[in-house]
C-alpha cells in the first residue's frame, strides 16, 4: 500500500536573531514516518517535544521563525502527487487545506467565532473552498452532514457558548469532516474535556474515520486514549522519533527504555503497585545533548549513547526504535553532519529498507 | 501498598459510613461538615435562579489518621467549591464547616485566619500561574516562612526552605536564584507544595494539581503526596477528574455530581466495585492504558448538547442518563443509603424497597437519544439561550 503521507527526515528549526544573538531551537530534528489511508496514527510525547510543530509543518502552517532545514512531505492522494513544501501559500490554501488536510484544534472555544451563529462559521468554510452560492442547499447539506454525524442540527443555529465543552468540540470535528478529506489531524482534541465526554468525542473521531476510511493523525500525551482509539502510535522525545510501531505492540512490548517507562508509570484502577517517576525533565532544545538525546534520563545508558545518535532499527511487524540497546537492520541513519543530506538520497535509502 | 487506615478501621467500622469516620478517642476532628450547603444566585435580577453547588455534605477528617482523601468528579460537579469551603474562602449556605471543633467563620475571624492558613494550605493546579514569572521562585519560600513566624528573617529563612524543599526531592541550591521558567514543571510543581509545608501544615488542599503536568511527571507529584501522608502525616486532599492517579494514592474517595455526594468510602470498594449508576459510568469512561480492551471503550455513548440542566431538576441528578432509573429517583433527591462502609445516594440500594441486586450495565448507553428528543417536538437544550454551560 502506499502512503498518504510519507514524511522524509524532516528537520524544522525555529531560528530567530535579536541583538546579534542568533539561537536555534531544534524542535523536528529527523523525522521520517508514513502514514497510510484507512488508519489512526497517534504521535504520544511530553510538552516541548516537538509534536506541534511537527504538525504545524504537516498542516502547511509554516510562518517565520520555523524554518524547514531539510527533508520532505510527500502527499499522494487523487490527483495530488507532491512534495508539500514545495507548494505556495495560495496551492495550500486552494487545493489542500479542509478539503484535503484539515485540523481539529485543542479550544474548541477558540476556533469558533463567540459572536457568530455556528452556521455563519460553516457558510464561511463551505462558499471558500467549494464556492456553493445556493443559500437553500447549503443549508441542506450542512445539516445533512451534522445529523449524519449523531449531533442535532439545531447546534448549527446556536451560539458557541451555548454548547457544552464537549459538543463543541464535536461541533470543530464536524467542520474538519465537512469535504471529507484525506487527513484529519486532531491536536489535543480531548484534553480539557472531562472523562464523559472525551469517550464520547473520540468515539465520533473513530466513527468518521471507519466510515470514510480516511486517515486521522491524533496527538495526544494521554497514552490511555492512544491505547483505546490509536492503530499505531509513535513516541516523541526532545524533536526525535524513539519508537514507532502498532498499538498492541508499544503497550506489551515496547523496546525503548523511554516507552517502557511512560507505559510502565501509567496508573491504572485495579493496580496499586508503587510506580516510579522519571527523574530529571526533557532537554533544552536550543542546546540538546549529544549523542541519544534520551540518554541523560535513561536508567540504562551506555557510554556509546553519550556519543552516536542511535539509528533506527527495523523489528518485524513495521515496529521501529531508535535505540543502541536494540539489534536490528538499520534505517536511515538519523544523525546527518550539518543536515546536508538531499531528498533523493533519503528517499533511496528508506526504499531499500521497505 | 498497605492501607494505613485498615487496621484501626475495622474496629471502628460500626460507626463510619461514607465520608463520616471516627477518630481517637475523644478527639475533634480537624474538618468537620455538617450537612453543608453552598448555593449561588446566576441571572440577572429577574431572570434570577439557584445554582447548588455544594448539596448536602458531610464529613470528617482527623488529624491522627493522616490520609489522602480525593474529591473526584467532572466539571461542574462542585469539587472545587469545596476546596473553596476547606480553605476558608467561601461561608456555606447553611451547615456548618467545623474546624478542631469550631465553626471557621470563627476561627478565622482577625488573627485567627494566620494560624488556620498555616494548618491548612493551598497547592494550585498550574504552577507556572502560581508564581510570579518576574521573581525568582525562592522568594515565596522565603515570603511564607517570615510571614507565618517560621523563621524571622531571610537567613533563618534560607535552612527552612532548604528543610522544606529537601522533603519533596529538591534542595535550595537546586532552586536558588532560578525563575519559574528555569524549572521543569514537575519540579515547580514540587517548589509548590514545598511552598505550603513551610508552615507545618496538618493538610493541603491541591486542586486539580497534576493536570497541567506531563505523564512523566506527573507519579513525581503523587509519589510526593504518598511521601508526606505516610512520613510527615499531613493529610492530602486531592481534587482531581483523573481517576486512575485517584486509585493509585487515595484513600478515601467522594464522588461527586452536580453538587452531591453520590457515593463515597474506602477507594478500593468504590473505584473497583462502584455502586451508584453515574459512578460506573464514570469508572467506564477512564481509558485504560490496555488497547486489548479498546473495542468495549468506544463502544456508541451518547452525550447531550448541554449539561446545564442536570442542577434545576428535582431528584436525583442522573436520573435522565440512568438505565436503573424508578418513578421514585425523579421526585425525591436520594438519602444516604449505606452498603458495608459506604454511602450511596440512590433507590436502588434503599433496604425499603427490596431491590434485587443486579451488575449494572450499559450505563452510557442509556442517555436520551438527542434525536428521538427532537422527534417528540422537546425544545432542544441548546438553542434556549439561558442554558449556559456551567463548566
Amino acid at each position: 500500500m502506499e502512503p498518504l503521507l510519507a514524511v522524509k527526515d524532516l528537520r524544522a528549526y525555529y531560528k530567530t536573531e535579536l541583538y546579534g544573538i542568533s539561537r536555534t531551537v531544534r524542535a523536528v530534528d529527523g523525522v521520517t514516518f508514513d502514514l497510510y489511508p484507512n488508519e489512526i496514527y497517534g504521535i504520544a510525547g511530553e510538552s516541548s517535544c516537538g509534536k506541534t510543530t511537527l504538525i504545524k509543518v504537516i498542516s502547511g502552517n509554516i510562518r517565520n521563525p520555523l524554518k524547514i532545514q531539510s527533508g520532505s512531505v510527500h502527499f499522494k492522494a487523487g490527483d495530488i502527487d507532491r512534495d508539500m513544501l514545495t507548494m505556495s501559500a495560495d496551492e495550500m490554501r486552494t487545493m489542500m487545506r479542509w478539503k484535503r488536510i484539515s485540523y481539529v484544534m485543542q479550544g474548541s472555544m477558540s476556533v469558533l467565532n463567540p459572536v457568530r451563529r455556528i452556521i455563519r462559521t460553516f457558510q464561511d468554510i463551505v462558499s471558500t473552498h467549494r464556492g456553493i452560492k445556493d443559500r437553500k442547499l447549503f443549508l441542506d447539506e450542512t445539516t445533512a452532514h451534522v445529523r449524519r454525524l449523531g449531533l442535532p442540527s439545531e447546534v448549527l443555529h446556536s451560539f458557541p457558548h451555548q454548547l457544552s465543552g464537549g459538543m463543541r468540540q464535536r461541533v470543530a470535528i464536524a467542520m474538519a469532516t465537512i469535504f471529507e478529506p484525506n487527513l484529519i489531524i486532531a491536536d489535543e482534541p480531548t484534553t480539557a474535556l472531562d472523562v464523559v465526554v472525551q469517550r464520547g468525542v473520540l468515539q465520533m473521531l473513530k466513527e468518521i474515520q471507519q466510515q470514510s476510511g480516511n486517515t486521522v493523525l491524533l496527538v495526544t500525551h494521554d497514552m490511555a486514549v492512544h491505547a483505546n482509539v490509536a492503530d499505531r502510535v509513535m513516541i516523541m522525545y526532545a524533536g526525535r522519533i524513539m519508537e514507532e510501531a502498532a498499538t498492541e505492540t508499544i503497550f506489551q512490548a515496547p523496546r525503548h527504555p523511554y516507552t517502557q517507562h511512560l507505559i510502565s508509570s501509567l496508573p491504572s484502577i485495579g493496580e496499586r503497585r508503587q510506580r516510579a517517576a522519571l527523574p530529571g525533565s526533557p532537554p533544552n532544545l536550543s542546546d540538546p545533548p549529544e549523542g541519544c538525546r534520551f540518554h541523560l534520563r535513561c536508567p540504562v545508558a551506555i557510554d556509546i549513547c553519550k556519543t552516536v545518535v542511535p539509528a533506527m532499527r527495523v523489528l518485524p511487524d513495521r515496529h521501529r526504535v531508535a535505540c543502541h540497546l536494540v539489534e536490528g537492520p538499520t534505517e536511515t541513519p538519523q544523525e546527518q553532519p550539518d543536515a546536508t543530506m538531499t531528498e533523493s538520497d533519503a528517499a533511496v535509502t528508506t526504499q531499500e529498507v521497505r | 501498598m498497605t492501607e494505613p487506615t485498615n487496621g484501626r478501621a475495622a474496629s471502628r467500622s460500626d460507626q463510619e459510613v461514607g465520608l463520616v469516620i471516627q477518630g481517637e478517642p475523644g478527639e475533634k476532628p480537624l474538618f468537620e461538615l455538617d450537612h453543608v450547603v453552598v448555593a449561588f444566585q446566576i441571572g440577572s435580577l429577574l431572570a434570577q435562579s439557584k445554582l447548588i453547588a455544594v448539596n448536602d455534605v458531610s464529613m470528617t477528617l482527623y488529624a491522627s489518621r493522616p490520609e489522602i482523601f480525593t474529591l473526584a468528579g467532572e466539571s461542574g460537579s462542585g469539587k472545587t467549591t469545596m476546596s473553596r469551603l476547606l480553605l476558608g474562602d467561601l461561608e456555606p449556605t447553611s451547615g456548618e464547616v467545623m474546624f478542631q471543633g469550631r465553626p471557621i467563620r470563627d476561627v478565622i475571624k482577625g488573627a485567627g485566619r494566620k494560624r488556620f492558613m498555616s494548618e491548612v494550605q493551598p497547592v494550585f493546579q498550574n504552577p507556572f500561574e502560581t508564581f510570579n514569572p518576574l521573581r525568582r521562585v525562592e522568594e515565596y519560600l522565603f515570603d511564607t516562612a517570615v510571614n507565618f513566624g517560621v523563621a524571622k528573617n531571610r537567613k533563618e529563612a534560607a535552612d527552612v526552605a532548604d528543610r522544606a524543599l529537601k522533603s519533596v526531592g529538591l534542595s535550595l541550591g537546586e532552586v536558588a536564584k532560578r525563575y519559574p521558567h528555569e524549572l521543569s514543571g514537575g519540579q515547580i510543581q514540587r517548589v509548590s507544595v514545598a511552598r505550603a509545608l513551610i508552615p507545618n501544615p496538618k493538610i493541603i488542599v491541591a486542586d486539580e494539581p497534576v493536570s497541567m503536568v506531563d505523564a512523566s511527571l506527573r507519579m513525581e507529584i503523587v509519589n510526593l503526596f504518598r511521601k508526606l501522608r505516610d512520613d510527615e502525616r499531613v493529610s492530602v486532599i486531592y481534587i482531581t477528574h483523573d481517576l486512575a492517579t485517584a486509585y493509585y494514592v487515595s484513600d478515601r474517595i467522594a464522588i461527586m455530581l452536580r453538587g452531591f455526594v453520590v457515593e463515597a468510602g474506602p477507594v478500593e470498594e468504590v473505584l473497583v466495585h462502584p455502586l451508584h449508576p453515574y459512578s460506573v459510568l464514570l469508572k467506564e469512561s477512564v481509558p485504560e492504558p490496555a488497547p486489548q480492551n479498546k473495542e468495549a471503550w468506544t463502544t456508541h455513548i451518547t452525550l447531550g448538547a448541554t449539561e446545564v440542566r442536570e442542577f434545576a431538576r428535582a431528584g436525583c441528578k442522573f436520573a435522565s442518563r440512568c438505565p436503573k432509573v424508578m418513578d421514585i429517583c425523579r421526585q425525591a433527591d436520594p438519602p444516604d443509603f449505606r452498603v458495608g462502609a459506604r454511602a450511596v445516594k440512590c433507590y436502588l440500594y434503599d433496604p425499603a424497597l427490596h431491590i434485587e441486586a443486579a451488575p449494572i450495565t450499559g450505563v452510557g448507553t442509556a442517555r436520551v437519544q438527542m434525536d428521538a428528543l427532537l422527534e417528540k417536538g422537546e425544545p432542544s437544550p441548546a438553542v434556549t439561550p439561558e442554558k449556559e454551560d456551567v463548566a
